[in-house]
């Protein structure tokens, strides 16, 4: 039998159209709902990139002892992370519109109990911690899997992700990977004026970290900057991925009143048509 | 009461034991390997040793994540920085996901009396007690020590060790045995009840003696688990003595006192008196004197059981 190799160009034209699949499940799943729109959208690439082409995870089998690790810092994105797991097989995408609702197993903010959601976050600054414990213990079990934490840049205030960057670099852990969704806004407004983290690459330069540097929404930059992170002999790596809140969306896009609202029936039929149509 | 040791060494000892016995017990120490006694722990398998600087907060985070990959982390601080300055850490990424990690409060109560209210752990259980599926365990001597250790690394789920330091008298024999959540009466009484946990059992069990003396027939409870609770020991004494003092190295709110009166409150209706601290800051002196100076002394259980037998004679006067 012969294996046709898929092309770098497919590859990326398969992740672009999962990514437009994505949002338009984000806002289906919004329907008479507050969603964290902003940050769930300016992250879709990134975990498009690592659900689709990076991560070794089997969906069949959630539970799976040599399965890579991914944990959602910034817990209030977890639709996009939900879309994604329903997208890869972990449970039925008809599921996501029971987000938010009484017996679901989708809650407001990541839990153990859905299939393929690792730790339990949505108080900030606490997940990179949590994945630094995993990569510990991964070298420790002589295990080889990676270790994905997805931090916030306005969830950068947190004086713990600071600790955790620390520690980090100290035990050397070149198993853990962060990706940081850098799209200038926290929950109040653009960070710029305020509470910024600028120069964010000095800062984990400094904390003796691999640091790298992409377009989040460009799928070629991001597969290249991990596979690079992933050579990392002795740092941690992070990737800071420039990305637009909102991102998809015009009208969302960039808008701080769209860090958590809900879609006017109108709004919803205009964010749809402009995501265009999928074949599922 | 004759033999007494310091029960702190102890449980540095015993962490060495389950770590032999458990490959996958990791001890974590947030810089003071010394206090906590985890220096011998380190000596032992460096590798299961992880020194997190001062950095508690980052030190649960970790903890949580390794409990996810099957170890079973003992992380270790003094107690006010293991619970009050983290709770948010324990409550999201460790309770909530009700991951199995074993917090060790060091030196809590007063016990690091001197060093001053900043290190004083008044409120540990009250934080503790509210989060749902944390068990409470305190030990009261060497003995319990040893076997809670032991205990709780066997159970499967979080735990908060709430630990003491310095020469405790010992209350328990080697042959004692311990189970999470079952409470020990440690002397038969029909007058009144007194109900300690940790350190201050052995000030109960003193304070008994003393009451025997004028004919007060003291029973003596000691609550090593605050949670799960054994509420039917507590109602079952309470029903036979018709009354209940408590002790406790902790402010009144939200601790032992709190937590027995509830049970009472709903289930038997006997006076109580609580001993503990009274809702105040504390100030730096050696733990002995503190005790003495803000109502935990033999002399303050003693006269709490009167004032408690009072109200209760005044009841059965009135019926």
């Amino acid at each position: 039998m012969k294996v046709r190799v898929p092309s770098d160009d497919n590859i990326y034209k398969m992740l672009n159209h999962k990514a437009t699949l994505i949002r338009r499940d984000l806002v289906r799943m919004s329907k008479g709902k507050n969603l964290h729109f902003g940050g769930s959208l300016s992250i879709v690439e990134i975990l498009v990139v690592l659900y689709f082409h990076i991560m070794c995870h089997d969906p069949k089998n959630p539970n799976w002892a040599e399965r890579d690790r991914f944990i959602l810092s910034k817990g209030h994105a977890v639709p996009a992370l939900y879309a994604v797991l329903a997208e890869a097989g972990y449970f039925p995408v008809s599921q996501l519109s029971s987000f938010r609702e009484l017996h679901s197993t989708l809650q407001g903010h990541p839990h153990l109990k859905t299939p393929g959601v690792e730790a339990s976050t949505g108080s900030l600054g606490q997940g990179l911690s949590v994945g630094s414990g995993m990569a510990l213990g991964a070298k420790l079990n002589g295990k080889e899997y990676y270790v994905y934490v997805l931090i916030g840049d306005g969830e950068a205030n947190e004086g713990p992700i600071w600790e955790a960057s620390l520690f980090c670099s100290s035990y050397k852990l070149n198993n853990l990977i962060v990706i940081m969704d850098r799209n200038h806004f926290s929950a109040a407004g653009p960070m710029k004026g305020r509470v910024d983290i600028n120069p964010a690459v000095d800062k984990w330069r400094a904390f003796n970290w691999n640091v790298l540097q992409v377009n989040g929404h460009n799928v070629r930059e991001l597969i290249l900057a991990i596979k690079k992170a992933k050579k990392s002999k002795e740092q941690p790596s992070i990737v800071i991925a420039q990305t637009v809140k909102g991102k998809g969306i015009s009208f969302i896009e960039n808008r701080t009143e769209w860090h958590n609202n809900k879609l006017s029936e109108e709004q919803y039929k205009l964010a749809l048509s402009e995501l265009g149509s999928v074949k599922g | 009461m004759n033999k007494a040791g310091d029960v702190s060494l102890v449980f540095g000892k015993v962490l060495v034991e389950i770590g032999r016995e458990d490959k996958n017990v990791v001890v974590l120490d947030a810089d003071v390997p010394h206090s906590t006694r985890t220096y011998m722990f380190k000596e032992e398998f460096p590798e299961r040793f992880y020194d997190v600087g001062v950095a508690e907060q980052n030190m649960m985070g970790v903890a949580a994540g390794l409990a996810l990959t099957g170890k079973i982390p003992f992380v270790n601080t003094f107690s006010v920085f293991a619970v009050a300055r983290v709770f948010d850490q324990i409550r999201q990424s460790i309770a909530y996901p009700h991951l199995n990690v074993k917090i060790c409060g060091a030196g809590a109560g007063i016990s690091l009396g001197d060093a001053g209210p900043s290190h004083h752990s008044l409120e540990d259980i009250a934080l503790m007690r509210s989060l749902p599926g944390m068990t409470i365990v305190i030990p009261a001597d060497r003995a319990e020590t040893k076997k809670a250790v032991k205990a709780i690394a066997r159970y499967k789920g979080p735990v908060f060790l709430r630990l003491s330091r310095g020469i405790k008298p010992d209350i328990h024999d080697e042959n004692y045995e311990f189970r999470i959540g079952k409470a020990v009466t440690l002397r038969e009484g029909e007058d009144v009840t007194i109900i300690g946990t940790g350190t201050m059992v052995a000030k109960a069990l003193e304070a008994a003696e003393k009451l025997s003396l004028e004919g007060i027939d003291a029973e003596v409870v000691n609550l090593h688990t605050i949670k799960p609770l054994d509420k039917g020991a507590i109602i079952k004494s309470a029903k036979k003595t018709g009354c209940v003092v408590t002790v406790e190295e902790h402010s009144i709110i939200g601790g032992l006192g709190s937590t027995v009166a509830e049970v009472l409150v709903e289930n038997v209706n006997v006076p109580m008196q609580r001993v503990g601290i009274r809702d105040i800051f504390l100030e730096s002196a050696y733990t002995e004197y503190l005790m003495e100076y803000y109502g935990l002394s033999v002399e303050d259980i003693v006269k709490s059981v009167k004032r408690c037998l009072k109200k209760k004679s005044l009841i059965e006067n009135k019926s």
